[in-house]
């Protein structure tokens, strides 16, 4: 296996040094040091930063049912070259991830493309249908392990459901992650229920959709003593409700997507579909919010949401067209520049809402294959090396997602990923894709056996 | 000048270059012969996506009083999940040569959908687009408006209609229009607001708080949820009646009121309200009406009643508005785009 | 309609370029041209006239106002009336869009009449062309003359005026501007641009 020494890095943004991967783990950090004969590959990194790798608590990978949007192999290459290295395949595929079959086959699959670790996330209901609670255990024994289970793309609006789903995953410390929208009040909904709404008619999606389903989930958890997750959170109100539930001491967790960090109801104006997202895109005051929220850690995690579609579930009028963005390849500078660049967070605190967290809410940060580990001797030598001085022209056509769905298509982002490492092994040099020459001689995804 | 998509694209200067148009166009209509070789060689294509057998015949009439040629395109019942869409339409649309497209859609946005570029590229024409806009109804609204209350003195209820060219170059400024009804699922409201804001007037929105939408706050207009207080208080000049969808207050999306009969006593125009406007108010409906629910009988066939004489104007209106979309080649200086 | 063709731009002297009509001859035309309709018509029964806007219209009701100075039985404001033929013009698509004027039929009808169209200037004929169409649209007259203040010549279309208050032959690369009182606040005639 190639070794790697990478010269003059800034681990975190901090003091630069030499990184030296070898044999899968980070062998060596510290000030300039010579190979003593040792064969690797020399990376002069001056100008970059290194983060442990990147992982992704919320992607649509499509397959199975969807091929036509992306694959599981074409995501998770888009996903190592946005400086992944983990990635939970939301379970609503077809068919649904609610079996041992299905989730096996998916980290199968993940496992054989080599890009990225792939876990599956498991449904709560049978087929997302928010009626019987699928076979959670069984996944969880499963050679997938799953961990994390969401309906996500639908809320699983039935308190007993959801109760029962909360503690139920106890058994194997797992989480119910969930998409938090109150069916009723969002039926036939197309966007963020306000001003932008009333003016272009198009039916409102009140905020309230989602934080009446996260105050009374939260309150369950704190009632059944159970862990939850919110995903995608995207209103102030539901910010406050999660900083009111953490100090109750409710453990709860919650998630920000980078297009709610990033992007206006303003946007819909154009009734171009592409900004046309589940939970809708909201107003400048929910956006300031969540960032906050990202800052002073009442959001834990930054996640995708990359929900690729086809370019005809987009070309076409609003209403018609597909929730959805694509975000794996664009997320780390949009944390960048909404984060960092404004001053709200380091580069440690990207860090840790991108890597370390995630990675402990979905219980992958110990073992063999554990992600979201520190930069530090001896861990696995997941890293991603940064330019934070980069800039990439965003062309959704040229993407290595299949689908051209990114709503930063056309716009300058700050930064470039530069390398990715997948326990040592190189996925991405100089921004560019490294395909596996053998295949199976690897270590492969976390758990799998 | 490109498209007609929404009245809150109009300026001032454009909205009354539009009304004047109008009532030029109307005086033609006045006439034996009616036809005008304005437009001959022109292709205006109908795109129907809903029914609307009104609005699709005055488009074709205006067309073709101005000798384009006219083809209907309803795409009615072809649903949006299957078969063709719209972004095929369109292509097969301008490969048939079309001049331009007049479009009625159940989607908000789909105007503005086909009049981005490299689809038709030909002026589209809003005909109604879901929740969103139907500036053509709002334009014949404020000339109906204008061509009434441009002399105050001249108590027009009853008596011979004004000319067509009664309150020529001028706007609505000072005009009190009480706009009533189902607001929140109104193309017909939400231009009109635009609109009579942009003329000058004065507009008060009277609906149950179920049928206001969040976010009217920024709307250039009075929101009341008391119609005989408005009409006692406020003296509008015009009163304009919504159509209101009996189907509603059917529970599917959550009753908006609790029953016609409620409705009819809170928000419609009845004899009682209809006594308490000014004398030289007038009433107005975009029609097809719901006689005894939103509007009475008597109201509806008073003197102060517009509404058959708001059809005829919907004709002169859309011959303005393919006019000036049409007629040159030409994209004018902003003075007489519309957008 | 005041014709122009001042592809090459040379600015103005004056206002208005070199006076070739002044007040007193444009109003000696115009009595000349009501004598000559009165002579050509054995009379004033049956003719209306139909100005075209916008200069054509005030001298459309010069003349009405002549021609009942000559026969008191005419109405002069019976007979006249104001023809837009913006809608019938052949060159919509190649200009900016044009505003529609009002066209009014005189109160006596065109219907068996001989109606007089007047304008200022003729030039390509066009305009007169529309007209024609306009008032075709109109009714059915018994005749149909046309009278012009400057008949400047350049015609594309086979049309000739009955009456004309002066020839005046100029280049393409000139500009005709007829000013009246009642739109200008001066009555004149001008001629500018071209080589000089």
């Amino acid at each position: 296996m190639t070794h790697y020494v990478i010269r003059n890095v800034a681990p975190y943004g901090e003091e630069r040094c030499d990184l030296l991967l070898r044999d899968g783990l980070i062998a060596e950090i510290g000030k300039p040091f010579s190979l003593d004969g040792e064969q690797a590959v020399e990376i002069d990194a001056s100008t970059l930063l290194a983060l442990p790798g990147l992982v992704d608590l919320h992607t649509h990978l499509r397959e199975p049912g969807r091929e036509d949007a992306e694959t599981i192999r074409s995501g998770t290459r888009a996903a190592a070259l946005g400086g992944f290295t983990s990635v939970f395949a939301m379970a609503n595929t077809t068919p649904v991830q609610d079996t041992a079959g299905v989730v096996e086959q998916v980290a199968r699959i993940g496992q054989e493309a080599g890009w990225v670790d792939v876990h599956p996330v498991g449904a709560v209901s049978v087929g997302l249908e928010g009626k019987q609670l699928a076979e959670l255990g069984a996944m969880a024994q499963s050679a997938a392990q799953v961990r994390v289970f969401s309906d996500d793309g639908k809320c699983v609006d039935d308190p007993v459901l959801m109760r029962r789903a909360l503690e139920y995953v106890k058994a194997f410390d797992g989480v119910v992650a969930q998409h938090a929208q109150e069916p009723r009040l969002t039926q036939e909904s197309q966007m963020n229920e306000g001003v932008v709404s009333a003016e272009i008619g198009l039916a409102g999606w009140p905020a309230v959709a989602e934080e009446s389903i996260i105050a009374r989930d939260v309150l369950l958890a704190e009632h059944v003593g159970s862990r939850v997750h919110v995903l995608h959170v995207s209103t102030a109100g539901s910010v406050e409700i999660v900083r009111w539930a953490k100090s109750r001491g409710i453990a709860v967790t919650a998630e920000v997507t980078p297009h709610h960090l990033s992007l206006t109801d303003e946007e819909a104006r154009s009734y171009n579909p592409i900004f046309k997202v589940n939970p809708p895109l909201r107003t400048q005051a929910d956006v300031d919010a969540v960032r906050a929220g990202l800052a002073d850690g009442t959001i834990d995690v930054v996640g995708t949401d990359h929900a690729p579609h086809p370019v005809e579930d987009k070309e076409c009028e609003w209403a018609a067209a597909a929730f959805g963005m694509t975000g794996l390849e664009t997320a780390l500078p949009i944390v960048h520049s909404t984060m960092v660049l404004s001053g709200l967070m380091s580069w440690r605190d990207v860090a840790r809402v991108m890597s370390q967290v995630p990675a402990h809410i979905a219980r992958i940060d110990s073992g063999p294959y554990a992600q979201g580990r520190p930069l530090a001797v001896g861990e696995p030598a997941n890293v991603v090396l940064y330019d934070p001085h980069g800039t990439v022209t965003v062309d959704a056509k040229t993407q290595a997602t299949m689908s051209a769905n990114s709503p930063f298509d056309g716009h300058v982002l700050p930064g470039r990923v530069v390398a990715t490492f997948l326990r040592g092994r190189a996925t991405v040099l100089d921004g560019v894709p490294q395909d596996r020459q053998v295949s199976g001689t690897t270590a492969v995804a976390g758990g799998v056996s | 000048m490109k498209h007609l998509l929404s009245t809150r694209d109009l300026s001032l200067e454009q909205a009354v270059t539009i009304l004047d148009t109008t009532a030029r166009m109307a005086a033609t209509q006045e006439r034996e012969m009616k036809k005008l070789p304005t437009l001959r060689g022109r292709t205006v294509v109908n795109l129907f996506f809903e029914d609307s057998t009104r609005t699709r015949i005055s488009f074709e009439t205006a067309a073709k009083r101005l000798s384009a040629d006219v083809i209907n395109f309803s795409a009615k019942g072809s649903s949006v999940s299957k078969g063709e869409s719209l972004k095929d339409t369109a292509l097969t649309l301008k490969a048939m040569g079309a001049d331009a497209v007049v479009v009625r859609h159940h989607a908000s946005g789909a105007a503005n959908f086909l009049a981005q570029p490299g689809l038709v590229d030909v002026p589209v024409i809003n005909a109604g687009d879901g929740t969103h806009q139907h500036p053509t109804q709002a334009l014949l609204d404020a000339f109906t408006i204008r061509r009434h209350l441009a002399d105050p003195l001249n108590p027009a209820c009853g008596g011979p209609l004004p000319p067509f060219d009664s309150g020529l170059g001028t706007d609505l400024a000072g005009r009190r229009i009480a706009i009533v009804g189902d607001v929140l699922h109104s193309r017909v409201a939400r231009s009109n607001v635009a609109l009579l804001a942009t003329l000058g007037a004065q507009v008060t929105l009277v609906a149950p708080p179920t049928l206001v939408p969040v976010g009217v706050e920024t709307w250039p207009c009075e929101v009341s949820y008391d119609f005989t207080r408005t009409l006692r208080t406020w003296q509008p000049d015009a009163v304009m009646m919504l159509r209101v969808q009996r189907e509603r207050m059917s529970a599917s999306g959550g009753g908006f009121f609790p029953s016609p009969a409620e409705y009819s006593r809170q928000y419609g125009l009845d004899a009682q309200r209809l006594g308490l406007l000014p004398d030289h108010a007038i009433v107005l409906h975009p029609g097809p009406m719901n006689r005894g629910l939103e509007i009475s009988a008597q109201a509806a066939d008073s003197d102060r009643s517009v509404i058959v004489e708001q059809v005829g104007n919907g004709v002169a209106v859309r011959m303005a508005v393919l006019y000036l979309l049409l007629a040159s080649d030409q994209v004018a200086g902003s003075s007489s785009t519309l957008s | 309609m005041t014709s122009s063709s001042s592809a090459h731009g040379v600015p103005d002297s004056t206002p208005h370029g070199v006076e070739v009509l002044g007040e007193a001859d444009i109003a000696r035309a115009m009595t000349r041209i009501s004598y000559e309709i009165v002579e050509r018509n054995k009379g004033v029964s049956d003719l209306v006239v139909l100005g075209i806007p916008t200069r054509g219209v005030f001298l459309a009701r010069r003349l009405a106002a002549r021609l009942a100075a000559i026969d008191p039985s005419c109405d002069p404001d019976a007979i006249l009336g104001v023809l837009d033929v913006t809608m019938y013009r052949d060159d919509l698509r190649h200009q900016p869009p044009r505003t529609i004027g009002y066209t009014q039929p005189p109160a006596v009808g065109i219907d068996g009449k001989t109606v007089v169209l007047v304008d200022d200037v003729l030039f390509s004929g066009r305009t007169i062309r529309a007209a024609l169409d306009a008032v075709k649209d109109l009714g059915r007259p018994q005749a149909v003359q046309l009278a012009t203040l400057v008949d400047r010549g350049h015609r594309q279309l086979p049309i000739r005026p009955d009456y004309v208050g002066k020839n005046l032959p100029t280049s393409l690369a000139e500009r005709v501007s007829v000013r009246l009182v009642e739109h200008d606040s001066l009555d004149g005639v001008y001629i500018s641009g071209g080589a000089q």
